[in-house]
């Protein structure tokens, strides 16, 4: 059969394309503008070149928060995406307790970042904090402010209980799209519970998964807010991330130059990282001819 | 319309243009030979011709940014290696 081919559809999309127009691309359009020029306020800008990109690829400080946000990325995918998938293997897939877990799950999500961040520093404060005032009392020296170890810890263990259940829900989506003839087949194979989520489970929940894994690792990569409200960067430098270096340089001390240049550079790895994560996860497992032409 | 709060450069304008201009050709080649041309190159997953410039555009980011901090300013060389790369793209991924 034909296809048939109507152009007129496009019209549709340029809602889209102005709504994208003007929150995306003009104002990277202008980051980009920023990035070769220095200010001295009163919209006075001078062309300084590549300079600042040059100065931001070869300093230390941006080199240490991206090593930072790597490694904070890298840990919460680690323990977020197992996590998540094994609590979305727990849960009951009918009932009443159905409704009751989704809701508790959705919970931390519906909780604000700028909340999120009050809540553990209160949380983890010996005075005033359960967890703190608890560690205290088994004699554990844990303090998130002084103790770099700590404010790791407490920034992974928050982030962790904060975005777990978008995981978790996302899996559960996955899960409860596999139709009933799938595990039938299984049981009639007597196939382990292992085999059944390496070659069922797993396989169908694919799709979710990569969206998932993608946006925990651009959600983790940008993390600004909770790390911000609790540690405000520190003990020293230790919890500075990137987004917490960019506000520094842009809005504390106005370098809006410097300050483009490195978004530029920062939003170009995320670009990467998510374009390989993206082409690999969905390309696993298919099948593709060899070279054609 | 004023744009002066966007901080316009001659060579910015000229970068966007650029881009457009790689759009518009893409838009320009899509109507003669519409489809894409999805293959599966030498990165063993199908690719088409959107794909194949948006590799391009990044990597020559990268093939800048790593001019840019490794030699220095210049950009030359960097911008006569990424037309290498890009074409490398088209040929083959």
């Amino acid at each position: 059969m034909d296809k048939t081919y109507n152009n007129k559809a496009w019209l549709l999309v340029i809602p889209v394309f102005l709504l994208v127009a003007l929150s995306a691309i003009i104002p990277i359009m202008t980051v980009v503008n920023y990035s070769v020029q220095d200010t001295f306020g009163g919209n006075k800008f001078f062309w300084v070149g590549t300079e600042w990109f040059t100065d931001v690829l070869r300093s230390e400080r941006f080199h240490d928060a991206l090593g930072r946000n790597l490694l904070f990325s890298f840990i919460i995918l680690c323990i977020e995406i197992p996590l998540g998938i094994l609590i979305a293997l727990s849960m009951p897939k009918k009932g009443i307790w159905v409704p009751i877990c989704l809701v508790l799950m959705a919970l931390p999500l519906l909780i604000p970042w700028n909340v999120v961040g009050t809540i553990w520093q209160i949380f983890g404060r010996a005075d005033i904090g359960l967890l703190g005032h608890t560690m205290a009392a088994l004699g554990i020296d844990y303090n998130y402010s002084s103790n770099v170890f700590d404010a790791w810890a407490t920034i992974i263990i928050m982030d962790v209980w904060h975005w777990t259940s978008l995981v978790v829900l996302l899996c559960y989506a996955g899960l409860v799209s596999i139709p009933e003839a799938y595990y039938q087949a299984a049981r009639i194979d007597g196939a382990s519970k292992w085999s059944v989520f390496r070659y069922i489970q797993l396989p169908k929940m694919q799709g979710v998964l990569i969206i998932a894994f993608l946006l925990r690792f651009m959600d983790s990569f940008m993390i600004y807010t909770e790390p911000f409200v609790l540690t405000g960067g520190g003990p020293g430098n230790s919890t500075t991330f990137l987004s917490i270096d960019l506000v520094k340089q842009a809005i504390g001390q106005f370098d809006l130059g410097p300050a483009a240049a490195m978004s530029l550079v920062y939003q170009l790895i995320v670009l990467l990282v998510c374009y390989v994560f993206f082409t690999v996860m969905s390309n696993v497992g298919t099948d593709k001819p060899e070279v054609e032409e | 319309m004023d744009l002066s709060w966007m901080a316009w450069t001659g060579p910015t304008a000229l970068f966007w243009l650029g881009i457009v201009s790689c759009l518009v050709i893409m838009m320009v080649w899509e109507y003669f030979s519409p489809g894409g041309n999805p293959r599966v190159g030498i990165l063993r997953f199908e690719t088409t011709r959107g794909d194949r410039l948006f590799i391009s555009l990044l990597g020559s980011a990268f093939i800048h940014l790593a001019w840019l901090g490794f030699i220095g300013p210049g950009l030359w060389w960097a911008l006569g290696i990424s037309f290498v790369y890009a074409i490398g793209v088209f040929k083959t991924v």
